[in-house]
Formats: structure tokens, sequence, C-alpha cells
């Protein structure tokens, strides 16, 4: 890592670098974090089981790993950009041969420490790969066919082998996450109506192609009571969780629906509809508040990077995070079908929470690298 | 140069596309701010039940029913401790194997485990059903024993109804069995406080109480998680016991009753004359009420619904019979009331060659022989019928009928107590018209003056009315349940007080009549009425005269009756078989009204044998020894009415 300094003119001492260090950041982080673990304890009615130990050894490692790998200096992520991208879809085609199976979806490759799902690597490799992509393209040339063609192949790669896992929600987060930098890069608004037209128009065609589970979703969605106890179930007690929880919760450790066991899925992409029943509105709000800040402070570190690279991953990653974080929310409070999305940080899983961190560190080192061009 | 304006251009162009889309963003997170409102604050209430309702789950208890006591507090309807096996559903991995296993310990009956996959198929996954209400000590410590094997299996400490004295009450007390759907639609109070497993009476007071007896359920609130496991209890809303009765009832009475009526079809009632209080109410033969109540088997049902003497036939309210020569009395204070004869009036019976004659139809006395000159007082205390023949011809049957329904005949006695007392028949010309359609003979009111034909009444019915001609004529109230409004000294010193005052003769016209109103125009009459029922039974050629008391505090008054169930032929009569020459069906059914003690009327009774014989052979010596009882229980009676006022 340190060998790489050839390309760039700029060189940082070890002060210039921990000065750079956005602090702020790290700090919400944490803070998030530490919430994820208590809500984690949460689910296992105050016993600091499984779970629990799980999820804040993983969280501690992770977050060191973001802290060192920040370091890493930010023409690395630059150069090695389409490497990422060829090994995130390499992992993909893995998973199609020697993926783990749960719950009727292959999603995951047996690393024996874990249990890595490489779609949610492929999140930020995406990110990674059209930012150095954007990098280089002049403004007027991103209206070409050339360059409006290659980027949706691109994208349409790892969404269509994420979407044959099957795993919906997924490709979805990283179609959002590319389709961000496209439309930051600059291309022509007339394509992303264009292309929001041809979905409205291929939709019967979608849906027919969809699985019976994904169906009834999406059927559940618009009326939950369709079936109360079989689809509808989990939002019909997500709802009721968080409702219940009112102003300010029922207290930690308190919300009756998690630990009486009516919330499904409440380790993973219900985690937010605990943390809600037991914190009330306030608590929420909060949580939101947090996640506001540290898009904040992603966009500001984008903001004064003097690369596009920089600029397009900070901005790119910023929306996608507020993608993970809207689509979860919004998700278990009823506005949209449940898809399956973690809460970035505070849902247990390892992936997630490894590919969010791997994330949050290009940005770190786009901070602490800030001065540097990458040759534009 | 131009690549440093071309990148300033990129630079401005992404700063410009951030801008929207942190403008979405804010916009999104508006939208999410604005549900997680709704959710929380507008409709926090909502959820709020619903939250309740998911992890609050309530078990309802079954109360206990109240206790029944006689009148002397002998308990007659109990609540016993009962060993029971209850299968939790929730708990029971695999039902089939549970009850395989349940069978071979406690030996349930094929129709047993019929019955236990019907409720199960009723019950909701997380109930708990009855497996067996009443096992025997052997089978539930054995049960116990392999508690181990069996999930879901419970050993329940319960209490169920009892019966003590079983076989004696049954008609009084009735007995209690599941509630059935029906019940539960007809009765508020069955709905509201139902339990699986829940007893509700049937017949009886079990039944016609059962608004009080019942009681009301407990409530148990638990915390449960989303299978259904009870995590913790919340509260406990105890449940509360049915009120307990007393009855009007005399234990002892009621079982000498019931033993006198021993292997024989009948009823006996016994009524206080100015309380109403039905002291004894027995029908014959009775039955087990105890087997109803963890359900009968087909085997018992049968024995007792194929029984000929039919056992589930209340008698003395639901049984009619024609009151025969007990109606005596009635048609001369009728006769005497409208003034139609006086008590001098006299006429000849002369034996079965010289029959009573009305347009060609013949009409004989029992007696054989003849009673010669027969004047009203010797007609009633020999039971002549050929005098009713010709007072009844004179009185006409409208006003025989509307005496007879003023003295409680024509209606039922406890009003809607049971529902299975019947009203009787009391003819008239009218009654005949709209019900049968013919106009009235002659003949018929000739043959109702002995009472026969269409007249019909009930046992009880017949108490009542000697109840009402022994107090003097008054109209009382008959119940069976303890009522301390009545109040007893001021009944009789109304009675006492009206005894000699005279009223207009409107008092004969058809009306209805309140609660201790007086019946009667000259007290006179209904005196010489009495009288000669004391001649029927103390005086040499009375018809129950060899049922009499000698001594002077049990001496009591009576009429006989025997009551023909068919025809009697110029052929029957020319044989003039001994009884039991006769098929059964065609005996002759036995009757006796009484009233004791004859100087101080207390107490009224009537007794029916079915298929007895005469009435002066089968059922006047059953009285002689209840009222000995009647009238030496009478101290205590009054002793317990002493306590219950003061209590009061």
């Amino acid at each position: 890592m340190i060998l790489s300094t050839s390309l760039n003119s700029t060189s940082y001492s070890f002060i210039d670098k921990l000065k750079a260090i956005d602090y702020f950041l790290i700090i919400i982080v944490a803070i998030i974090g530490s919430m994820s673990v208590f809500s984690i304890y949460s689910t296992e009615s105050g016993n600091f089981s499984f779970y629990t130990k799980n999820h804040l050894t993983r969280f501690l490692v992770f977050f060191s790993m973001f802290l060192v790998l920040s370091f890493v200096r930010v023409s690395f992520w630059y150069r090695q950009a389409y490497i990422f991208y060829i090994l995130g879809i390499l992992l993909l085609i893995l998973v199609i041969f020697f993926g783990i199976s749960a719950s009727g979806s292959k999603r995951w490759i047996n690393l024996f420490i874990m249990n890595l799902q490489p779609s949610e690597l492929m999140k930020i490799a995406i990110i990674v790969c059209f930012a150095r992509y954007y990098h280089r393209i002049q403004s007027s040339d991103i209206q070409s066919y050339k360059y409006l063609l290659q980027p949706i192949i691109l994208l349409l790669i790892p969404c269509y082998l994420v979407i044959t896992q099957p795993d919906l929600g997924t490709a979805i987060l990283i179609a959002g996450s590319g389709l961000a930098i496209i439309w930051l890069a600059g291309l022509n608004l007339k394509y992303f109506i264009y292309t929001g037209l041809i979905l409205l128009v291929s939709l019967p065609f979608v849906i027919s192609i969809l699985k019976p589970y994904q169906k009834s979703r999406i059927l559940t969605f618009f009326n939950p009571d369709r079936d109360p106890l079989g689809a509808g179930y989990q939002i019909i007690q997500s709802k009721i969780a968080i409702g219940s929880g009112g102003l300010l919760g029922k207290g930690f450790l308190q919300g009756t629906q998690s630990y009486l066991e009516f919330l499904p899925e409440k380790h993973t992409d219900f985690i937010f509809t605990l943390f809600s029943e037991e914190f009330g509105f306030v608590g929420s709000m909060l949580l939101i508040l947090l996640y506001a800040l540290l898009i904040y402070r992603i966009i500001r570190i984008g903001f004064s990077s003097r690369s596009f690279f920089a600029k397009l991953y900070c901005y790119g990653f910023a929306s996608a995070l507020f993608l993970y974080i809207f689509v979860n929310i919004a998700m278990v409070v009823g506005l949209l079908p449940i898809v399956g999305a973690p809460l970035p940080i505070m849902s247990y899983g390892g992936s997630s929470m490894l590919s969010i961190m791997l994330g949050l560190s290009v940005v770190m080192s786009c901070k602490i690298y800030s001065r540097d061009s990458i040759g534009n | 140069m131009i690549k440093k304006i071309e990148n300033l251009n990129k630079s401005k162009i992404i700063s410009r596309r951030l801008f929207v889309l942190v403008a979405a963003k804010i916009g999104l997170i508006g939208i999410v701010t604005s549900r997680l409102y709704n959710l929380q604050i507008s409709e926090k209430q909502k959820y709020e039940v619903l939250s309740d309702k998911n992890r609050i789950r309530e078990w309802k208890t079954p109360p206990q029913r109240g206790i029944i006591t006689d009148y002397f507090n002998n308990i007659i309807a109990d609540n016993q401790r009962v060993y029971q096996v209850h299968l939790s559903l929730e708990e029971v991995s695999n039902f089939n194997n549970s009850i395989f296993k349940l069978k071979n310990i406690i030996s349930l009956k094929d129709d047993e485990i019929k019955k236990i996959y019907e409720k199960k198929e009723k019950s909701k996954p997380w109930d708990t059903i009855i497996i067996s209400e009443n096992l025997s000590w052997s089978e539930f410590s054995k049960l116990n024993l392999y508690l181990h094997e069996l999930d879901g299996a419970k050993p329940v400490l319960s209490t169920s109804r009892y019966y003590p004295y079983s076989n004696d009450l049954v008609h009084v007390v009735g007995y209690v069995g599941d509630a059935t759907t029906q019940d539960i639609q007809n009765k508020k109070k069955i709905e509201e406080n139902f339990v699986p497993g829940l007893k509700v009476g049937k017949i009886g007071i079990e039944n016609s109480k059962d608004t009080d007896l019942i009681g009301n359920h407990g409530t148990k609130r638990y915390e449960v998680n989303a299978s259904g496991k009870k995590i913790s209890e919340i509260s406990y809303n105890k449940e509360t016991q049915g009120e307990n009765l007393r009855t009007t009832i005399d234990l002892e009475i009621q079982q000498l009753a019931q033993e006198l009526l021993k292997n024989q079809a009948g009823s006996i009632c016994v009524m206080d004359i100015y309380s109403g209080e039905v002291i004894t109410m027995a029908s014959s033969p009775t039955y087990d009420p105890n087997k109803f109540t963890h359900g009968i088997s087909t085997k018992d049902w049968n024995k007792i619904k194929n029984n000929k003497l039919r056992p589930l036939l209340n008698k003395s309210l639901a049984g009619l019979y024609s009151p025969g020569s007990t109606i005596k009395p009635l048609v001369a204070l009728a006769a005497l009331e409208y003034g139609i004869i006086d008590t001098k009036f006299k006429v000849n019976c002369k034996g079965h060659d010289h029959p009573y004659e009305l347009y060609g139809e013949r009409y004989h006395c029992w007696k054989k022989n003849g009673h010669g000159w027969m004047s009203m007082r010797n007609a009633i205390k020999q039971s002549c019928d050929i005098y009713f023949y010709e007072v009844a011809r004179l009185l006409g049957v409208d006003k025989l009928s509307l005496i007879a329904k003023r003295y409680g005949l024509g209606s039922k006695v406890l009003e809607d107590f049971f529902s299975e007392e019947k009203k009787g028949i009391v003819p008239s010309t009218k009654w005949k018209k709209q019900v049968l359609e013919q106009s009235w003979y002659l003949g018929e009111t000739v043959i109702t003056g002995i009472g026969q034909g269409y007249i019909q009444t009930t046992p009880l019915q017949l108490c009542l009315m000697t109840a009402q001609l022994a107090n003097g004529g008054y109209k009382i109230k008959p119940n069976l349940i303890y009522d301390k409004e009545i109040n007893l000294d001021a009944i009789k010193s109304k009675i006492e007080s009206e005894k000699n005052k005279s009223v207009s003769q409107n008092i004969l016209k058809d009306q209805e009549f309140k609660h201790y109103e007086r019946l009667y125009r000259n007290p006179n009459n209904l005196r010489f009425v009495l009288d000669a029922m004391y001649g029927s039974t103390n005086e040499q050629f009375g018809t129950s005269f060899r049922s009499r008391h000698k001594e002077d505090k049990y001496k009591f008054a009576g009429k006989t009756g025997t009551s023909q169930v068919k025809r009697i032929s110029d052929q029957d009569r020319e044989l003039d078989l001994d009884l039991e020459e006769i098929e059964y069906k065609s005996r002759d059914h036995a009757l006796f009204i009484a009233f004791a003690p004859y100087d101080k009327p207390r107490y009224s009774l009537s007794v029916l044998i079915e298929h007895g014989g005469s009435g002066s052979k089968a059922a006047a010596p059953l009285a002689n020894k209840l009222i000995k009882k009647i009238l030496d229980r009478h101290e205590l009676r009054e002793k317990i009415r002493k306590d219950l006022k003061n209590i009061a």
C-alpha cells in the first residue's frame, strides 16, 4: 500500500494524516454502532448471548478495519476500482456454483469465519467502479451512446446476478447506487425519464416473471390485511410495534412486540422497528438525525475533495447510504413493500457491516488524501 | 486551459446534480418523519390496543354453582371435588398419540374418544380441553404416575355438581349437564359466563334458577408470546360462586313420600295452606340426577327412558289425571255458593239396578247396592255419585268450571317456574266450542260432577285446591324457593278479620283474583264442605275412615277419589273384578286429598297412585303416615321460620 506513491506528487506526513481525519464522522459511526449493539442485545431480551456477541465482535473488527483502511491512499482505490468490480462479479458467479442456500435463495459463500454475501460487497464495488468510470469522461461526452451503454451494461450484469439469487432488495439498492452516480456525472435528465417510462411500460411483464413470494409481497404492500397471518404478518406486526411505541417508547428492553416474538426478522431487516418501539418517536428521530449527520459529513468530504473520483465516490456513497436507510425504514413503516434490505450498521449481518465499513474507509481516505488530484 | 474550463464545468454539473439529490433526500426524510409521526403520535392509541391484543390473552375460569338446600338447610345440591384430566392443546406435540396413551391409562371408551375429537375440532389451538371430567382415584393416581410421558396432559382438581339424596329430589331440583348451543343462545347469563365445561341446569330448580345459581366466571389475563405460550400472569379477576338457594322443601317428608311411592307410579304433594310453600313434591319412579352431570351413558339413558312407569315425567305437575271424586267438595261448594240447592237437598241412590238416567243414558254410582237417601254431607262423606250427577245437572258446567278455576284448577300452579308444568283442562261449554268445535251435552255435565270426562288436573293443582279450601277460601301464592317477603302472620290475620264480613253477589262472577284475596261468598258454605270432608275421614261409612288418626292432634280431613281410565261397560260392572285381575293399564287411578290438623288447618296434601285402584285403599293410607310426619315436624319448621324472619 505504501508502495503506491509513485503516481502521486503530493506527500503527506503522519501528523498531517491524523489532522485530516474527520473525527466527527468516526464518532457518529461509533454512536450508531453502540446503539446497534444495544438494539441487538434487546432482541435477545437482555441476554448477552449469540447475536449480541457476534454483532459486537463484527462491529469492533470492521470498525477497526475502517480506521486502518482509511490510511490507504485514495489513488489505490482509484486504480483498483475495476478489479474490485471484476472481483465482485466473480464472487457473485461463485455464489451460483458454491453458494449456501437459506430460505429459498442462494446468496452466501462460506468463508468459515463468516458467511460472505458478495452482493453486499457489490453495493460498494459498483460505486467505486462508476466513480472511476466517470472520473475521466468529459461532461460533453457523457451523453454519447458509447458512454451511455457501457455503464448500463456494467450495472445490469451484477443486478441480473443478484436478482437471480433471488434478492430483489439488494439488486434494487445496487441499481439505485449506480444510477445515483450516473445522475451525478451529469447524464441528461431525459434518459432518466425514458428509463422510467420504459420501466412503467414493462411493469406487467416484470410482474409476470416475479416469483410468487415476490408478487405476494407486493400485493401485501398495497393491502396488508389481505393475509394477516401470512404475507401481511410482518408489516402488520411491525406497524403495531412502531405505533405502540408512541412518543417516548416503551423503554429499553421493554418492547413487548419484540420480546414476545411477534416481530419477525427483528435482528436484521426489522431492527428499526424494535428500536422505534423501545425509544419511540423521539428515539427514531434521533437515529434518523444521526444518519443524516453521517451523510452530511460524507458529502462535506466529497465537497472538499479535489478529484472527481473522490467527489463522485463520496456523493455516490452518501446517496447509496441514504437509499439503504430510506428503503429500510420506509419498508418497516409500511411505505414500501418488504424487499429485504438491512439498515446500515444497525442490522445484524456481517457482509452488510463489512461493506458499509469498507465504503466508509474509502470516504475517509478521500478526506485524508483530499489534496490528491489523481491526474485530472 | 481548456481542460481547466472543462473541469470547472464538470464540477458545476456535479454540484448541481448533488443539490437535486440532497433536496430529494430531504423530501424523503420528510415523508418518513411524517409517517413515523402518524404511526407513533396520531395513531398511537390504535396501535397500543393492537399491541395489547397481541400480547394479552384471557382465560375464563369456571364459576362454582350456588348450593341448594331444603328448608332446614340440608344440602340437596352440592359441589363435590372431582378429579379431572385436561389437555392443553398448545403443549401437545401429537394429539392422536396423546389420546392413545391416555386411553390406555384412564380407559376411555370409544364414544368418549369421539366426543374428545369433536371438542378438539371446536377449540382454538391454545385452548384446553377436558378429556375426562370424573376420574376415579385409582385412575387419577395412575395418571400422575405416567404424567411425564403425556405432554400437555394436566391432572386437575375441580368441582362438579353432586346430589347427596340422588333419587329423592330429582323432580324438584333437577340436574345439570353441558351447556348446548341452544342453552347459550337462550340465556344471556350463560352466554356471558360460558366457559368450556360449564354445567347448566337442564330441568327443575337447576334450570329455573340457573341465572342465580351459575355465578360469574373469573378472568385470568396472561401475557403470551407470538406462539401463544403463557409468559406471565397479569391479573386474575376471581370467579364468584352463584347464589345459594333455600327451597321450601322438607327433605325428611320428601324422602318419606318417595319411600311411600316406591315401586309405584304416582305423586305426593304437600303444601303450607297459608304461605303456599311446597313442602313436598314427590314423583315416582325417580332416577339418579348424578348420572347426568358428566353425561349419561346410553345404556343408563335407555333404561330410564324405556321404563313403563315413566320416571322422566314429573307426575306432580306434568301428569294429567281426572280428579275423580276429589272434585266433589268443590262441586258442593259451587252449588251452595250459587244457591242452587241447600245442604238439606236429598237424592235417592238406589244401586246398579236403578241408575241415574238422562235422555236414555244411564249413569251408575260406584256402590253396587246404592247409598239410599243422601243429604249433601253424607254424599260427600260416602262419595255418592248419583247425588253429584244431580247436583252437577242443576248447577251447570259453566258455574262449576268458574269455581274450579277460582280454587286453582286449570292453570299452572307454579306459573312459569317449571317449563314442563301442565295447565290441565277445566271444561266449559265455551271451552268445548272453541277447542273441540262441538256443542256441550248435558251428559258431560253430569260426569264432570264426579270428576270424570274432559276434566284433567295435576296432583299439585289438587293440593292447591285443597289448601285454598282449607285456609278458608283465600288465594295463595305457591312457591318452591324460600321467599322472605311472605309474611305468614299478616296473611293469617287478614283471613281472620274477613271471616264474617259479607260480600256482594258479584263475587260469584268470573274475575281475576290477586294473591290472598277472598274467593268465597258465604263462609258457612266453606265450613260445611270442610266439615263434610272431616266426616269422610273420621266418621263411620266415610270413604277414608280406615286411614284416620285417632289421636286428636293428628286428626285430618280428606276426600278420596278413584278415577277411571276407561269407560266401564255393563259387562265389567257384572264381572266386578278384583284389582289384581284387571290389566295394569286399565286399573283406576287412586287419589286422595287432605288437610291437617282438622281443627287448625295448616297443611294440605294430595296423593296420586297411577292405576292404584280405589282411592280409599291405595291413596288414603299413605296420607295417614305422611300427616303424622308433617305434624311432628311442624314445631321445627316454625322455629326455622322464626329464625329466618329474625335474620331478615
